[in-house]
């Protein structure tokens, strides 16, 4: 599903090397938390996989997709195919909430009947029933977040990729976001999540890969938070 | 594009434009201030030109006729004329009507009293279609048998041309120079429009938009925006040019010249306006977007 081979990537503007010979692979169906202290690449591996920024070495593949040999105009069927949380929720703000999901689907080419049918099931699924003609800032963070999960979900992408996506959520918040999560990946979804929180991280036995300095330092499945930063 | 997804694409450039009012109404505001700018300058342009136009007309060739003629042969002569080249009417006048058009040009008819009309030759007024081959065309009508001598003013000819093509050439240079300003402007405030709009562009693409899917609404925007900008500014014009013309011509520049009315031109300029501002609609929206497309 996900296959990193020794990739090198060095931001030009700074010189910064965030990736030094990294390799990972992550298999169909797997939780995994991508953790490590801040400057150490999370940020990074997540903007490679989406291809906003390409490699300098190394090999990439996601879902299927050389991210090396990829053209620009068919980085859009990769992001398809994935789907993206951010810690600062990216929702449309002059969108209600139903809108900021429906159009992720539009997207796609949905038929309105399609989105009619599915917009409602997941944003029930993430607990978000009656809420659908609320602008974001009509809601709490809790909740802004979890309409960035349903937009995530709604074209039940192969796989999700969470960038620090209880950041900015109390710790109540964080773990009703993180059973979310859990619940997602029982119902088939890939779930990639990056997060500085180790008691989150710890709470749950999921594999966890640690980053430094832009390569990989431990990759365990018993749910040790080796960073202790 | 599925009819489905078109429609979506619609709406959505539709709503956009309520949603971000105020950039909608300094859109429309740049453009149409630089369509009256644009405008106002293209109809004095028009305006001078048909003026020179007019003027040019009036300037004709007078072909006198030899005097030893008899009138038969001083008829036959008018076929003769209207067979040159670049002539687009003739008109006899005999010299009786000569000497009276003459004498009634001044103020005391008497004082001509003791001299024959007789002294005039019949003469040809001969209009022209080219004024720039005057030249020519007089040699043609000098050359011409029964007629003894031609009166023809080839340096206000000659004037007329060079202020014709002078007007031509700033109006051009001012009208290209007037549209790229007008379209820069305009890019550069559905850039600042869409400068609070790349985060939403940003999102767009992280769920898999394409960059057709995301200029799409912004295209409907900008041609929306740009006619209706153009059917705003067509309307002012007509205001202003109204008002302006009504001045002109109660004021003194009113006898000496002939404004066109707004009535025909209102078809041209309308259409100019609204292809004018669906272009710099079209092209201010594309360059606008350009830049965040590129994540």
């Amino acid at each position: 599903m996900v296959h990193m081979g020794n990739v090198s990537m060095m931001y030009k503007s700074s010189g910064t090397q965030a990736a030094k010979n990294l390799s990972l692979d992550i298999d169909e169906g797997e939780f995994v938390f991508l953790v490590g202290p801040s400057g150490s690449g999370k940020t990074t591996i997540i903007k490679l996989l989406t291809g906003e920024v390409a490699a300098d070495e190394g090999e990439i593949v996601v879902n299927g997709f050389d991210l090396r040999t990829i053209k620009r105009r068919h980085l859009p069927k990769l992001r398809r195919t994935l789907g993206v949380i951010f810690q600062d929720f990216r929702l449309v703000e002059d969108k209600t909430v139903y809108e900021n999901v429906a159009f992720a689907m539009h997207v796609i080419g949905a038929s309105k009947k399609e989105v009619r049918e599915r917009v409602p099931y997941v944003l029930k699924l993430v607990g978000l029933e009656g809420r659908e003609r609320r602008l974001p800032q009509e809601l709490s963070g809790g909740e802004q977040q979890r309409v960035a999960v349903a937009r995530a979900l709604v074209n039940s992408p192969r796989m999700i990729i969470a960038d620090e996506p209880t950041g900015n959520l109390d710790p109540a918040r964080s773990l009703e976001l993180m059973l979310l999560m859990q619940k997602i990946n029982e119902l088939g979804t890939t779930l990639l999540v990056v997060t500085h929180e180790k008691e989150l991280v710890n709470a749950f036995s999921k594999r966890v890969i640690s980053i430094e300095a832009g390569s990989v330092v431990s990759d365990g499945m018993d749910g040790y938070y080796r960073y202790e930063g | 594009m599925k009819v489905n997804r078109f429609s979506y694409l619609f709406k959505e450039g539709l709503k956009s434009i309520f949603t971000h009012g105020f950039m909608s109404f300094a859109s429309v505001t740049i453009i149409v201030a630089c369509l009256i700018i644009m405008g106002s300058f293209s109809l004095l342009a028009v305006n001078v030109d048909s003026i020179i136009s007019t003027l040019e007309q009036e300037n004709e060739i007078l072909a006198f006729v030899d005097e030893t003629l008899s009138d038969t042969e001083t008829m036959d002569i008018r076929a003769r004329l209207e067979a040159i080249p670049n002539v687009s009417s003739v008109q006899f006048i005999n010299r009786d009507d000569a000497w009276t058009s003459f004498v009634s040009q001044y103020d005391d008819p008497d004082m001509f009293s003791d001299i024959d009309g007789s002294v005039l030759r019949h003469r040809y007024v001969v209009y022209l279609d080219d004024l720039s081959l005057m030249e020519t065309t007089a040699e043609a009508i000098k050359d011409t048998r029964g007629i003894a001598d031609v009166n023809a003013h080839l340096e206000i000819s000659q004037g007329f041309i060079m202020v014709r093509n002078i007007v031509s050439v700033i109006s051009l240079i001012f009208i290209i120079i007037l549209f790229i300003v007008s379209t820069f402007i305009m890019a550069n405030t559905i850039k600042l429009a869409t400068f609070n709009r790349k985060e939403e562009i940003a999102i767009m693409k992280m769920v898999g938009a394409g960059n057709s899917f995301i200029r799409a609404p912004f295209v409907v925007e900008g041609i929306v925006l740009g006619m209706l900008g153009g059917g705003i500014a067509f309307f002012i014009e007509w205001g202003v040019y109204s008002l302006v013309c009504g001045k002109v011509m109660s004021g003194l520049i009113g006898n000496f010249v002939t404004v066109i009315p707004f009535e025909f031109l209102m078809w041209p300029v309308l259409l100019v306006f609204m292809v004018v501002g669906l272009i710099v609609g079209v092209f201010g929206s594309n360059i606008a977007i350009r830049n965040y497309l590129k994540v």
